[in-house]
């Protein structure tokens, strides 16, 4: 290790992925950090429902109204937004957002590692949704899900236009739903760190320190909203295969 | 040597040995590019989302909704109920003011009773006291007569006597039935 004075900035160092337990190379069984904050994040999905409904009560605690707020908000999320046949679903769209949720909240904490903040991840959760919706949209319709593309309301000349630019929006939706998940997070904590690096200059510090806390207020806003936004884009995209006309 | 050093320091520094860390252990880059640990989140994420699922789908969410289905059943429950009484409440209140108008009713009706039957006994009382009056009425007017008749004829007498007593006392020789004529002949005009 260099000796390093001055200023140091190393802002994209804490994503870097680390076994746990000793050295060596990041097999695909290896625990790491990321396993770690994964597995934080089912532990406290497990304990908020667990320890939360231990009393089953008709009159709730706190920790059981607050499952019972996450539970009547996606509900009535996968409810308006894809309709009836669409609740069958929700243990799924639950999932993804109780998982992301609480890894973005949990990354917050100082030191904490952030699993959506990584492509491989937020890759996985978005083209999972992707083919599985796909998936859905073929079984439930069968080819007349291609009408999705088809926009029969437009004038004939431009009908296949349309199909081309919808087809192309279609395929762009896993991407654009990984990466926007991936790439809030990792600027938020990006600049977090980056003001921190400059906290080591005294005359900057009470600054540096003054947005450092701006930017967690503005990171835990976005840690929430977008788990909210893919999980709603989730369910619209869930709308789109079981009722394909729109 | 210098190489030799740094290889040390990776070690040493505890990085994972890889393409993506640069030799004082830092990111080369941004490490979400890094392919080398792609497949271990990959695999952790499944398990993690599986994990999430299994208990969400076998406990956390039917317990859940179990309680939110018991709450929405307890609260139709206490409002039927509520509605049940409310109904209660009115026929009760309907059926109190039917007994009061029923009392009512009762109460004049043992009211104009009671005084016709007295108006019965009072007609009866004033009929007999009519009657009783009547008779004593009829009965003095009778003794009022004979009493008259008596003081007539005692006026007669008496005129009779003190014209006889006159006549003598004036020097005459009272002729009795001469006199008894003459003042009956003038009681008479």
């Amino acid at each position: 290790m260099a000796e390093e004075t001055g200023l140091v900035f190393h802002p994209m160092d804490q994503f870097i992925v680390k076994p746990l337990f000793g050295d060596g190379p990041v097999m695909w069984y290896t625990p790491t950090n990321a396993t770690l904050w994964m597995l934080l994040a089912v532990v406290c999905v497990v304990a908020l429902f667990v320890l939360g409904t231990r009393g089953r009560a008709v009159i709730p605690t706190r920790l059981q109204s607050v499952a019972e707020v996450f539970y009547g908000f996606i509900y009535k999320m996968v409810e308006d937004v894809t309709g009836h046949d669409g609740v069958k679903y929700f243990p799924w769209i639950m999932t993804l957002f109780l998982f992301i949720f609480f890894s973005n909240m949990l990354a917050l904490i100082p030191t904490a590692f952030a699993p959506t903040s990584h492509i491989a991840v937020t890759a996985v959760l978005g083209f999972g949704v992707f083919i599985a919706v796909t998936v859905i949209g073929f079984v439930k319709n069968g080819a007349s899900f291609l009408g999705m593309f088809w926009m029969k309301e437009a004038p004939l000349f431009l009908r296949p236009i349309i199909a081309v630019i919808e087809v192309i929006s279609y395929f762009v939706r896993p991407v654009s739903h990984s990466i926007r998940l991936a790439g809030n997070i990792t600027a938020g904590h990006a600049v977090v760190k980056v003001f921190a690096a400059f906290a080591g200059i005294a005359l900057i510090a009470p600054v540096s320190i003054l947005a450092i806390t701006a930017i967690y207020a503005l990171e835990v806003l976005v840690a929430v909203i977008q788990a909210y936004v893919f999980t709603i884009l989730t369910c619209v995209y869930l709308k789109d295969a079981l009722h394909p006309a729109h | 040597m210098a190489t030799e050093t740094l290889a040390d320091g990776v070690v040493q520094g505890g990085a994972a040995v890889g393409s993506c860390l640069g030799l004082d252990g830092s990111a080369i880059g941004m490490p979400q590019l890094c392919t080398d640990w792609m497949p271990n989140q990959i695999f952790w994420l499944l398990i993690a989302l599986i994990a999430i699922y299994f208990f969400l789908s076998r406990i956390g969410l039917p317990r859940i909704g179990a309680v939110l289905a018991e709450r929405q059943g307890t609260i139709t429950n206490d409002l039927a109920a509520a509605e049940e009484m409310k109904l209660q409440a009115v026929a009760a209140e309907r059926a109190y003011v039917e007994a009061l108008e029923r009392a009512r009713a009762d109460a004049n009706k043992i009211a104009a009773e009671t005084r016709a039957d007295i108006q019965k006994d009072l007609d009866v009382a004033l009929a007999k006291a009519d009657a009783e009056i009547s008779a004593k009425t009829t009965e003095s007017e009778a003794r009022i007569a004979e009493i008259r008749a008596g003081a007539m004829d005692a006026v007669t007498q008496v005129a009779k006597d003190t014209a006889k007593e006159l006549v003598a006392a004036l020097g005459g020789s009272p002729d009795a039935r001469a006199v008894t004529a003459a003042v009956s002949a003038r009681l008479k005009g």
